[in-house]
């Protein structure tokens, strides 16, 4: 339908700032792939397509009447429907907050917009951001574009099946255990966790405060280093974002990796890690290898720990953060018996699904008097243990690299009844958000379901906190040897003229 | 109500052969004076209209975070170093989690196990030392309003204004102690611009816990009182609360002893009234605020904030009585606002009179402001400086006015905001010395008036007043009266 939909947002922005003509007929190409695929790929929960060709046009006008585009000027961006953009429902993918349109825009939804990115439409996603697989929602499920019978994994799904099957060339997620990294690696694309504090989270629906992450999703390495750009930067209106500059995006040339120690822990190829993921993941160092960077076996002990540690950590915090989710002020209400706590029992009971209502009640308790200590007061003593273990471990090596997701996409429904195996979805995720540090999952090649479908295997590679620039060289040089992510599901390259 | 009585100043009472001894603590929630509220960048002013002073932080949003505001900490430290408190160079924030509708998060931001300053205590004119335990910063919550039909109404406007909390030890005894601690309290917070601590306001809002035991026991349960907008109604409560326990343990019956409990003072009847009981209470299940980075207060921060301290009411009362040798009456009076002593000890310095300065803003300038006859409710909104009133009382001293015209200037500076040499070269004010004038006037007033004259004369001085009168009344009250009465005498004696 239009070779619009194979560029990566870089290569869009120049297309799309030749002209306001062009630019509009770029933001309708998007819009046009929407129309004819999301019915399939369910990715999308509230579409922008009338606000996106106003948008269009009056950036078409400032582009004609000279102005300097932004980075993103006339790219389409799809964003997770936890983030706040004034006056557009931001329901994370919650019943209780079905109507609920914010009356501010998130700081970096702003600065998104403020480079020239258009939002095409808000995502679906775990309710609150709590799910491996996007089907924790009150709303529809989005679907793997490699196969649509499987889940493009979670809380970020809607935005990473946007991205895959070539709707939009960006969107956004936020990552609190693996959110973004885990359906970046089950839909074949680049999906960046930055370090905590790198980007601010006002106007991101909180789900575990010192863990939440606004990520970027995108299929080349250039379209992450651009957008994180672009959100990072010091925010007075978030008082846990660095006061560093926004990271700017480095030389379009990688340096050689000949200098490069990257360290591989045995604990990411351990068990639980399926054998096509691990030979994929292996295959990839193997290439690093062949371009010169080094190899280095590394320990993190605590890794076995990160699960229940995350588990307790982002509960607690959660159920504090959902708290507010009451019927007062906002979202739905439902009456009770009357009584001020009936109407707040009654809107809670009504409006969360029940991963929300494991977690809320998970985390009451371990924050409870009598086993504060015990639960959550350990939890952060684990938290630091498992800082300690990437502390000692970045001593002799530059980066750590490991499967992304212990798994390949697996069918929708499949899970479902066990959340326990659901929560090890994220077993190789957690440590990093725990411990505050970047880490991207990188596409690096495919292997075949049971079933024989080719799904997607990412490789994720770890930094410590703030180097996220480390990451993105050796990312880009993987993927300019390999041609890492460069694959289109046949869904979407129906797409392409 | 009790036929309990207090035995002597101690306050402890004698039941049953058992002396009982009241054991009490105060804490106090006072609204720091910030131009903005304390996580959000909105302005607050009590008694605006509901829920127009509210951003999408203070409502609680979601995706909204808070941002700290440096003032509430100036002013918090402040508070601290004026009270003696220890502040600690690192504290954190917590969530106190529990439901209601007027805290829109369902948590509040507080100081959990790290407040950030602890020790200190003020000193009462009693002499009893009130120690506190610690001071912490939180913010407040907003307004439910029950009594609009059947549906609670919530106003957020005071949602997230900062809060200081002081707990003191249960270092007070008696309903007097209370009182004088909450006032010295509210004139320190006042006196270092920490908190406007306006009690109708709700600037300033205190809560009692009480505990009675045989004396050289162990303390008992203590029970929390709150409701108390005033400070008669704290001491009104400790009055009705402490006789209540005592009765309470003399029962034979363990059901009927004191628990641990929040009790309500009721104004009307003049009761307290259990709320709700400890047991089964909200667990608030604190912990540190993910949100907020730690408080860090450098020592050169806190040295500066040192230095910037106001004297305090307490040490200026002192010095005023003695180097300045006024009553203690007067000096409470002037150290009541520290505006007014600000105000006094410039008019004292520029005059050089301080008692005559004392006098002026006691008598005049107070009662003024609390009259109508001009706009200004307060000494800062006065057209009138410590120059004018200076200016003013060196015109008396050098006998250039007398005392009725001075009184007639001064209304006028209060009200035009004029210099008072001026008004007085206007009006023609100036006090009359010459001596030929004043001669003429005083003959004029002995003529017709022989007797009095004799009375003089035969020794009764106080007769000289009646012809005083005239010779005032002839000149307009410009004639110097020293001089007149002066002349008079000479012209009376000269006329033997
Ligand atoms: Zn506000």
């Amino acid at each position: 339908m239009s070779d619009w939909l194979e560029l990566d947002a870089v290569a869009w922005r120049a297309r799309a700032t030749q002209g306001g003509a062009a630019l509009c007929a770029g933001v309708d190409a998007s819009l046009a792939a929407i129309a004819s695929l999301d019915g399939q790929v369910q990715a999308f929960a509230v579409n922008l397509a009338d606000s996106a060709r106003e948008r269009a046009r009056a950036l078409a006008q400032r582009l004609d009447a000279g102005e300097i585009p932004g980075p993103l000027f006339g790219v389409p961006i799809a964003l997770k429907a936890n983030m706040c953009l004034e006056g557009v429902e931001t329901h994370c993918g919650s019943k209780l907050l079905k109507g609920y349109a914010p009356p501010y825009s998130a700081t970096f939804v702003q600065r998104v917009i403020d480079a020239g990115a258009i939002p095409v439409g808000m995502t679906h996603m775990d309710e609150f951001a709590m799910g491996s697989s996007s089907e924790n929602s009150a709303y529809e499920t989005p679907r793997n574009p490699w196969d649509l019978s499987r889940t493009p994994g979670g809380s970020s799904g809607g935005s990473a099946a946007a991205v895959a099957s070539c709707m939009v060339p960006l969107a956004l997620g936020s990552d609190t255990g693996g959110s973004v990294r885990q359906p970046a690696s089950f839909c074949g694309l680049f999906g960046l966790k930055p370090s905590y504090g790198r980007v601010s989270r006002y106007g991101l629906v909180a789900f575990g405060s010192s863990l939440d992450a606004v990520s970027p999703l995108a299929r080349s390495v250039r379209d992450i280093e651009q957008l994180l750009f672009v959100i990072s930067g010091a925010d007075p209106r978030d008082a846990t974002c660095c006061d560093l500059p926004a990271l700017e995006p480095g030389s379009g040339d990688p340096p050689e990796a000949t200098s490069l120690r990257i360290g591989v822990p045995a604990e990411y190829f351990g068990a639980g890690i399926e054998q096509g993921v691990r030979e994929t993941a292996l295959a990839a160092l193997a290439e690093l290898k062949k371009l010169g960077a080094e190899l280095v076996p590394v320990d993190l002990p605590h890794t076995s720990y990160a699960i229940p540690t995350y588990y307790v950590v982002a509960t607690a915090e959660a159920s504090s953060n959902l708290a507010r989710f009451d019927g007062v002020a906002f979202g739905q209400r439902a009456s009770g018996d009357g009584s001020l706590q009936g109407m707040f029992a009654a809107t809670r009971e009504a409006g969360f699904g029940e991963e929300v209502k494991r977690r809320v009640l998970l985390g009451t308790y371990v924050l409870s008097a009598g086993y504060h200590d015990k639960w959550y007061g350990r939890a952060q003593r684990v938290r630091t243990l498992l800082r300690q273990d990437f502390e000692r471990a970045f001593e002799k090596v530059d980066l750590i690299a490991g499967p992304t997701s212990p798994t390949t996409a697996f069918r929708l429904g499949e899970r479902n009844s066990d959340p326990l195996a659901m929560y090890q979805a994220d077993a190789c995720t957690v440590p990093t958000s725990l411990a505050g540090l970047p880490a991207m999952s990188l596409p690096v090649g495919f292997t075949a379901a049971a079933d024989g479908t080719q799904l997607p295997v990412g490789l994720q590679l770890i930094a410590p906190a703030l180097e996220e620039a480390r990451i993105l060289r050796l990312a880009a040089l993987l993927e300019r040897a390999t041609g890492a992510g460069s694959q289109r599901p046949p869904l979407a390259a129906g797409e392409f003229s | 109500m009790s036929p309990l009585r207090p035995d002597g100043d101690d306050w402890i009472f004698e039941a049953s052969g058992t002396r009982w001894v009241p054991v009490i603590g105060l804490e106090v929630h006072a609204q720091l004076a910030t131009r903005t509220k304390f996580l959000c960048p909105c302005a607050y002013e009590a008694g605006a209209q509901p829920n127009t002073q509210v951003c999408p932080v203070c409502t609680g949003q979601p995706g909204a975070l808070p941002q700290l505001n440096a003032e509430a900490i100036k002013l918090a430290v402040r508070a601290a170093l004026a009270l003696g408190c220890d502040v600690a160079p690192r504290s954190k924030f917590d969530r106190k989690n529990y439901f209601y509708c007027d805290i829109p998060k369902n948590y509040q931001i507080t100081q959990y196990d790290q407040p950030y300053c602890t020790g200190g205590g003020i000193r009462l004119a009693s002499g009893r030392f009130v120690r506190l335990n610690r001071i912490h910063l939180e913010e407040d919550a907003g307004k439910a309003i029950h009594d609009r039909g059947d549906v609670t109404l919530v106003d957020l406007n005071r949602a997230g204004v900062p809060l200081i909390e002081s707990v003191t030890e249960a270092d007070l005894q008696t309903p007097e102690d209370a009182a004088a601690y909450l006032t010295a309290l509210r004139e320190i917070l006042i006196y270092t611009g920490a908190s406007s601590a306006d009690m109708e306001k709700g600037e300033f809002r205190c809560d009692v816990n009480i505990s009675v035991h045989p004396e050289g026991e162990e303390w008992r349960t203590k029970v929390e009182i709150k409701n108390l907008n005033s400070f008669s109604n704290v001491q009104a409560a400790i009055r009705y609360e402490v006789p209540r326990q005592i009765l309470a343990w003399e029962s034979p019956d363990p059901a009927d002893h004191p628990v641990q409990e929040t009790r309500l003072y009721d104004v009307a009847a003049g009761v307290t009234r259990s709320m709700r009981k400890k047991e089964g209470e909200a667990d608030y299940r604190y912990f540190p605020d993910p949100d907020l980075p730690p408080i860090l207060v450098p020592a050169a921060f806190i040295e500066r904030q040192r230095s910037l301290l106001p004297e305090l009411p307490a040490a200026r009362r002192e010095r005023y009585q003695r180097d300045l040798g006024l009553s203690e009456y007067d000096a409470g009076v002037l150290t009541l606002q520290r505006a007014v002593a600000d105000f006094f000890e410039a008019t004292a310095r520029l005059s050089g009179q301080p008692k005559e300065a004392c006098n002026w803003i006691t008598n005049e300038l107070l009662r003024a402001l609390s009259g109508d006859e001009i706009e200004a409710t307060c000494i800062d909104e006065l057209r009138l400086k410590p120059f004018d009133l200076s200016e003013l009382l060196g015109l008396l001293a050098a006998g250039k006015v007398g005392g009725g015209a001075a009184r007639q200037i001064f209304s006028l500076m209060l009200t035009s905001g004029r210099a008072a040499g001026e008004i007085l070269v206007d009006l023609g004010l100036e006090q009359i010395d010459d001596e030929e004038q004043l001669s003429e006037w005083c003959r004029e007033a002995l003529a017709g008036r022989a007797s009095v004259a004799a009375e003089v004369r035969a020794g009764n001085l106080k007769a000289i007043g009646a012809l005083m009168g005239p010779v005032m009344a002839a000149s307009g009250g410009k004639a110097n009266p020293t001089r007149v009465r002066e002349l008079l005498l000479r012209l009376i004696h000269d006329a033997d």
